[in-house]
């Protein structure tokens, strides 16, 4: 585990353009060891771009990156971060969950290798603390959206991750999977793990959150604690919900639910 | 059987079959994963390309056409990683660019657009040794990086952002790709054909996919399905006097209809496994209805025959299913 309170990422004076256009506009964001951040904003508000920049999947124009200390370009130690994109699983259909789940480990292997023991260890593991056991073997098209987002979230923990970094995973979810979706993080960060998770509103995490940026129109609007806020946020993720109970997670239809039903605590 | 082994030339034409067979799925699997299930087909294209230059220059048509073809899916590969040109518009460009250089440049070599047949279609039964040694060399290759690096190929292939936060050098994997896809095209020129090749870089797949689950499992399996077509359609060509190119994709297809089927049945197989409590579901969600007007009380030997439904009995009642509960009966 790292030493408490030492730096997990470190971004300076971040600008971003895309086709021309400013997206981010000197964005200034750090986290630290056992920390978690959630990153808010409305829809264009830069949030996905800017964990995208973070993560060295989008070039930027001006300004710096570090992770663990080390400038992203020489940045190596991949399996230190944990990656989870917004739900998109159109290319992973055909594949098992535990196969999905097994590509979490690729930073910590090396080619030509078979996987070893202490990785088949840590898949099984992710796909349990995600409460998947028994879908481990289905195919991820089979799954409720809700399911799917979890089997993105075990991807990113099968490699053992220093600094998880979560977009919008509550996009879509009902509460129950939010608050399945809650206690794994909260064992995470009781454990030492850095938590960047955007959010379109806060709901059942709002709990385990330690600092809200709110990004506008490109830049930092608040950062600080998220009490600061007021409700705004919290009241908009009511709404939220509203719409998400009835519109998620219907995927997959009686045995979607079935499957969910079984497993859940 | 033994007759076709004790020609030389259907001997060569069989290993050429099989090799092909094998590694056409193995690298097609990951181009199918991708989407791009046409690139072979472009490339076939591009290929041709070559062969017209080889015409020209009086070359040896292999060597320039693996050139050729690795070229133009670099150039599409990098087009497409820039964001200057979709999947589907650089293949687009593949196709006709490449057939008309090819006809072109065999047209003022003096062969003419005739010339190039043979490469379209392929001639499995003309394969040379030297040919044999190029098509082995390359199976080595291909399966080894198919196999050998199927969780990075496969990370690539699904979620290439992911891919990328493992620290994986995805742009190089995707050219690793497409160039062994380029090299199983070009040489393929020489066994099925261009046309055809790309039909075993697909549809193997594709029937895979309906018959096992998980990524790993189909990708096995394509490569057995390839194998066992191209094996079974150059023999059979051999027997019905036929082109063995058509005959192994024909074949292919065949697997990839029945594939349906057998899929439905495995299907429903494996839910009946997995998922028993389903069907109580069922029933109880059924609409419980009472029998009207029923003063006729059942009861074993009461002249409607019994029938066990679960865990009670039905009787069968003029053309109804009637079961006991309380003080009434309820359709079943």
């Amino acid at each position: 585990m790292l030493l408490d309170g030492s730096s997990v990422l470190a971004a300076d004076d971040l600008t971003v353009e895309l086709g021309g256009l400013p997206v981010l506009r000197g964005v200034s964001l750090s986290i630290r060891t056992g920390e978690a951040v959630a990153l808010i904003g409305g829809n264009g508000s830069g949030k996905s771009t800017l964990v995208r920049t973070l993560l060295g999947l989008l070039p930027h124009q001006r300004g710096t990156v570090r992770l663990f200390g080390s400038p992203l370009r020489s940045f190596r130690e991949w399996y230190r971060v944990g990656y989870v994109p917004q739900r998109s699983v159109a290319l992973l259909g055909g594949s098992k969950v535990r196969e999905v789940v097994a590509a979490g480990r690729l930073a910590r292997r090396r080619p030509f290798r078979p996987m070893r023991q202490d990785d088949r260890e840590a898949v099984h593991r992710a796909i349990t603390l995600v409460g998947l056991s028994e879908q481990r073997n289905a195919d991820i098209a089979d799954l409720s959206g809700g399911q799917q987002q979890r089997v993105l979230v075990a991807r990113a923990l099968a490699g053992q991750p220093d600094l998880l970094v979560l977009d919008e995973p509550t996009s879509g979810v009902d509460l129950e999977h939010q608050r399945v979706l809650a206690e794994v993080l909260a064992e995470l960060l009781s454990a030492g793990t850095a938590v960047l998770v955007v959010l379109h509103d806060v709901g059942p995490l709002g709990d385990l959150i330690d600092r809200a940026v709110v990004l506008s129109d490109g830049r930092v609007a608040h950062d600080g604690p998220l009490g600061d806020l007021g409700q705004h946020y919290r009241r908009f993720g009511g709404h939220e919900h509203l719409d998400h109970d009835r519109t998620s997670d219907d995927h997959g239809g009686a045995a979607g639910s079935w499957l969910g039903g079984a497993v859940e605590p | 059987m033994i007759e076709i082994l004790s020609y030389p030339f259907m001997q060569r034409a069989l290993i050429a079959a099989l090799l092909t067979g094998l590694i056409a799925p193995a690298i097609g699997t990951y181009v199918v994963q991708r989407r791009l299930s046409l690139l072979g087909d472009g490339l076939g294209h591009v290929a041709l390309a070559g062969v017209g230059l080889a015409l020209l220059t009086g070359t040896a048509p292999i060597p320039i056409a693996v050139a050729a073809c690795i070229a133009g899916a670099v150039v599409v590969e990098v087009l497409r990683q820039r964001g200057k040109a979709s999947g589907d518009v650089g293949l687009a460009i593949l196709f006709y660019g490449g057939l008309a250089a090819g006809v072109f440049l065999s047209g003022i070599s003096g062969v003419g657009a005739g010339g190039l047949a043979q490469y379209l279609f392929g001639s499995l039964t003309t394969v040379t040794r030297d040919d044999l040694a190029l098509v082995g060399v390359l199976a080595i290759v291909i399966l080894v990086t198919t196999l050998g690096l199927s969780p990075q190929l496969y990370a690539v292939a699904t979620d290439d952002e992911f891919a990328r936060t493992q620290g994986l050098r995805v742009r190089l994997y995707h050219i690793a790709v497409v160039s062994l896809a380029a090299v199983t095209v070009a040489l393929a020129m020489r066994t099925v054909g261009l046309l055809l090749v790309s039909a075993l870089m697909v549809v193997p797949v594709a029937a895979a996919r309906n018959l096992v689950r998980g990524f790993t499992a189909a990708l096995i399996c394509a490569i057995a399905i390839g194998a066992t077509t191209a094996v079974a359609g150059a023999v059979g060509s051999f027997y019905v006097d036929a082109a063995p190119g058509a005959f192994i994709v024909l074949l292919a297809i065949a697997v990839f209809v029945l594939s349906w089927p057998l899929s439905y049945v495995l299907r429903r197989r494996r839910a009946g496994a997995v998922l028993p409590e389903l069907v109580d579901d069922d029933e109880l969600a059924a609409p419980h209805t009472i029998t009207e007007n029923h003063p006729h009380r059942h009861a074993p030997g009461c002249g409607h025959p019994a029938v066990q439904h679960g865990d009670h009995t039905d009787f069968i009642h003029e053309g109804h299913r009637h079961a006991a509960h309380a003080d009434h009966y309820d359709e079943h």
